[in-house]
């Protein structure tokens, strides 16, 4: 049972194991489909997991129960729901655009399978060490903007194209908030390699160690992350209230269920690079260099931290969607704009003070 | 100096008020007792009505299947849309051999009642009062027509006065 | 957006606007209403109303009744405030016999009014929380609301549609525990009023989405006749039951909320503490129920002499008013309904030119219309 504690020992043997038996090029060929369909089970457990929490959070936020019937305690509930959305007719327009319509699903589950590659889930257990990681997550989620835009042209309803306008101009301005409170982070740890934060995190969590400019830049980087989702407080390019259904009104079916599932995932991704560079990643909770304490820490293994720091991230933000009103659009860019913005702007120069002057822990 | 003083006033007071919604949710997150759901159909052995609940129409029977509706139509007339129908018929009372009418079927229409209770007010006898029985959905529409004397009953003795 | 020259030039200029539908099936207005918006952006440039998609002859259907018999359907029209309209049909029945009802069954009706009226404006803000994309407030509101129907359900037998009030008093007496219920939900509502505060009054994305926004002048809001919460929130002192007091409310003390902003977050404070008024209005009155009938004598077929009956009461929403043609026969010649909602409706077009669409919701969440009573 080594390997809980230390992935590399059973990707190692794996690796070994395909070499004595293929060339090189098989070897990397294999490598991939066995990761790819990690991947693809990644993603439905995930689907499945996050609607079956989402609807019993905000149920008992809401003084009901929630899903209680299907299965025990409800938990088959999602399964329920994915075989309704497959038994659906997928409706396609018949002015509509059809190739982007049919393209876009693709666009908005691809970027997140993309982002999902430099993400150390725990020690050892990672698709693909890059040396600029925090830069590449950065840069491939806002090509998903794109398939929200081809989307909301191509339905042919000037419901889907209000939305889509609202969503991307929303999506763009967010990214800069939410990149400068990571460059905070980079900066304090020195690299933007994935691994070396979490490395650096061995002496305790960045969000203790860098006190104020690393609180900030968490708040900041929470709010615009949700932002980024197209969450409520910011979904106003979903509300239904108004525009019956924004820029997916007009998609029926798996196509939805993709459309969904990418947001889920998504929601993953940015909880889980939060959790990694201010919560320590599969870091346990180290205090300095206390070495007792830290070795009882040591016993819960790292993939177990990682999954308790995430989905606690993940309950967060859908605390945030089930306890406040919308914001209106121009509130939202406003928001971004006038008050973020600044503050992070102002967090950055904080934070390279402190690198300087070596004030962090 | 004084916009940056009210610009971070702002912030904080932003963030403290949307705390204070936060903390409330949190709260009814935590405490599983506040929940309000009844889970209905395996709670109606313990489901409460109040006495006075407009379910429907019933005639009340007592143990010899007598009731005390005399076919007087104060119901019917009180009735705003027809609900109740009354036919009656003549039938020789068998103590003083006199001709009496009296009530061969109460009809009433549960598909056009308003629950209104007007019939209820207007009936000089106490025949008629409001059930309990909210569970009136059914597949076929002959069965909202109903019939609310039971065959073989009469009228109870001493209530025509 | 309040210069009254760049309002008209932005109507005029624009011609590649266009026009979106928002309605009839709609999760936001409160009913079946039809909007025909026209947008330039987000702007909105002008709005066209279509109503009469529930419109169900309800005062042709009062011709074919008789004077006991039309109450009913009047609980139908402004359904959360069923009590009140009952209660204004009663009153123009009355006045036309020039009967005196006994005070047991006035103080009963004022007590009935004033709980609906606290559970009217729960739902309403139950509502206007939903549409503004809270939903938590949805689930908290309707908590309180189910504690005043469980009461109503023990003394009237019906949750929404009572038909309690009849011409003469109320129908039955109060339940022995109706005294007891109530003085228990009152200890609980002055707590529960407090979260309702924290979760959506000081909430600063709240306050944003209502400040400001959905300005109506006083005068606008008299020339439309705007009564009720619409009307007071523009600082129009409009209270039917300080005005022309009816049926027990001369010897009740509370306030009249008038905020003098005139935007959608004056409409909002003004019903919530209308709420606070109500609940003093019950705790003056729920020990000090006067004894004796609970109605009076009326002849067992009502008929009203010739001549013209009117009777006005302040329903959740704004002025009722109820006018009775009568010929002398036992069915009404005719009657109508002043009808609160249909007036502030009207008030809309004022309102929501120059803003944006997020800007309508809020304002028609802020109206509280209920679509059934405009049409009928």
């Amino acid at each position: 049972m080594k390997f809980i504690y230390d992935f590399s020992y059973l990707t190692t043997k794996i690796h070994n194991w395909l070499y004595l038996h293929c060339s090189n090029l098989w070897v990397t060929i294999w490598e991939m489909v066995i990761v790819g369909l990690c991947i693809l089970l990644l993603f439905v457990v995930l689907g499945l997991t996050f609607v079956y929490m989402e609807r019993k959070v905000a149920a008992f936020m809401q003084l009901r129960l929630g899903p209680n019937r299907v299965g025990p305690k409800g938990t088959l509930q999602a399964l329920a729901d994915t075989f309704k959305l497959l038994l659906k007719e997928g409706l396609t327009p018949s002015a509509s655009d059809k190739f982007l319509f049919y393209v876009a699903p693709f666009i908005v589950i691809i970027v997140s399978m993309l982002a999902l590659a430099p993400i150390p889930f725990a020690k050892g257990l990672q698709m693909y060490d890059l040396n600029i990681g925090v830069f590449y997550v950065s840069a491939v989620s806002s090509v998903s903007v794109i398939g929200i835009l081809m989307v909301g042209w191509s339905s042919y309803n000037k419901y889907s194209l209000l939305g889509a306008m609202r969503s991307g101009a929303q999506i763009v301005s967010y990214e800069l908030s939410a990149g400068l409170s990571l460059v905070a982070i980079v900066a304090l740890a020195g690299s933007m390699s994935l691994n070396d934060i979490v490395e650096s995190q061995r002496t305790g969590w960045w969000i203790f160690k860098g006190h104020i400019p690393a609180i900030i830049a968490f708040i900041i980087f929470i709010i615009a992350g949700t932002a980024e989702l197209n969450r409520a407080p910011f979904d106003m390019a979903e509300a239904e209230q108004e525009l019956t259904g924004g820029f997916h009104t007009e998609i029926t079916g798996m196509r939805f269920a993709m459309f969904f599932l990418a947001e889920y995932v998504n929601m993953f991704i940015v909880c889980a690079i939060g959790a990694t560079l201010f919560l320590g990643g599969w870091m346990p909770f180290h205090v300095g260099h206390l070495e007792g304490f830290n070795h009882i820490m040591d016993f819960i293994p790292p993939f177990v931290w990682f999954i308790g720091k995430t989905f606690f991230l993940v309950w967060v933000i859908m605390w945030f969607r089930w306890t406040f009103p919308r914001l209106r659009i121009d509130q939202l860019l406003t928001l971004e704009w006038k008050y973020l913005m600044p503050i992070s702007l102002m967090n950055m120069l904080l934070v390279a003070l402190i690198v300087i002057m070596k004030w962090h822990f | 100096m004084r916009f940056l003083l009210t610009y971070i006033k702002t912030v904080f007071q932003s963030l403290g008020s949307l705390w204070k919604g936060m903390k409330l949710t949190g709260y009814y997150f935590t405490h599983h007792k506040e929940i309000l759901t009844q889970e209905y159909p395996e709670n109606r052995s313990t489901l409460v009505f109040g006495e006075r609940f407009r379910g429907e129409v019933i005639m009340t029977h007592d143990q010899n299947n007598e009731h005390r509706c005399t076919g007087c139509s104060a119901c019917e007339i009180a009735c705003p849309n027809g609900t109740i129908r009354i036919i009656s018929k003549f039938e020789i009372d068998p103590e003083t051999k006199k001709k009496k009418k009296a009530i061969d079927q109460f009809v009433y229409h549960l598909g056009m009642c308003t629950f209104c209770n007007l019939c209820i007010v207007a009936c000089p006898t106490d025949a008629i009062k409001m059930g309990h029985e909210f569970e009136h959905s059914t597949t076929d529409r002959k069965s909202l027509t109903k019939i609310l004397n039971k065959p073989g009953s009469k009228l109870m003795k001493g209530v025509e006065e | 957006m309040n210069n009254k020259e760049e309002i008209e030039d932005l109507i005029d200029s624009h011609e590649e606007d266009f026009i979106l539908n928002v309605g009839p099936q709609h999760p936001s207005t409160h009913g079946v209403l039809h909007l025909k918006i026209k947008l330039h952006g987000e702007t909105v440039t002008d709005v066209q109303l279509h109503m009469g998609y529930i419109h169900r002859s309800i005062e042709k259907m009062c011709e074919a009744s008789s004077y006991r018999n039309f109450i009913y359907l009047t609980s139908r029209m402004d359904y959360l405030s069923a009590h009140m309209n009952n209660q204004a049909c009663a009153m123009a029945v009355e006045k036309g016999m020039a009967l005196e009802i006994p005070p047991r069954a006035k103080i009963i009706r004022v007590l009935m009014s004033e709980l609906t009226r606290i559970a009217s404006h729960t739902l309403w803000w139950s509502s206007a929380g939903l549409d503004l994309g809270a939903v938590t407030p949805f689930f908290v509101g309707f908590r309180d609301r189910e504690d005043i129907l469980d009461i109503f359900e023990e003394t009237c037998g019906a949750r929404l549609t009572m038909n309690y009030n009849v011409p003469g008093g109320v129908m039955y007496d109060i339940h022995p525990n109706f005294q007891r219920r109530v003085k228990e939900f009152m200890k609980k509502f002055n707590k529960r009023h407090h979260e309702y505060d924290e979760l959506l009054t000081g909430n600063v994305i709240f306050q944003g989405r209502m400040k400001g926004v959905g300005y109506l002048s006083p005068e606008d809001a008299v020339s439309n006749g705007c009564s009720g919460p619409v009307a007071r929130g523009s600082g129009v002192s409009c209270d039917v039951r300080k005005w022309l007091p009816y049926d027990g409310y001369e010897n009740v003390q509370f306030d009249e909320i008038l905020e003098t902003k005139g935007d959608c977050f004056a409409r909002y404070q003004v019903r919530m503490k209308e709420m606070l008024q109500s609940a003093k209005i019950i705790e003056q009155l729920i020990d000090n129920i006067p004894e004796g009938d609970f109605q009076a004598k009326t002849k067992n077929v009502i008929k009203l002499p010739k001549g013209e009956f009117y009777s006005r009461v302040e329903t959740a929403r704004g002025e009722l008013g109820v006018y009775i043609i009568s010929d002398g026969s036992m069915n009404p010649y005719r009657i109508k309904f002043r009808s609160p909602n249909f007036c502030n409706l009207s008030a809309l077009k004022h309102m929501t030119i120059g803003g944006k669409i997020g800007d309508l919701v809020a304002i028609m969440a802020s109206l509280d219309l209920i679509i059934p009573d405009i049409d009928r």
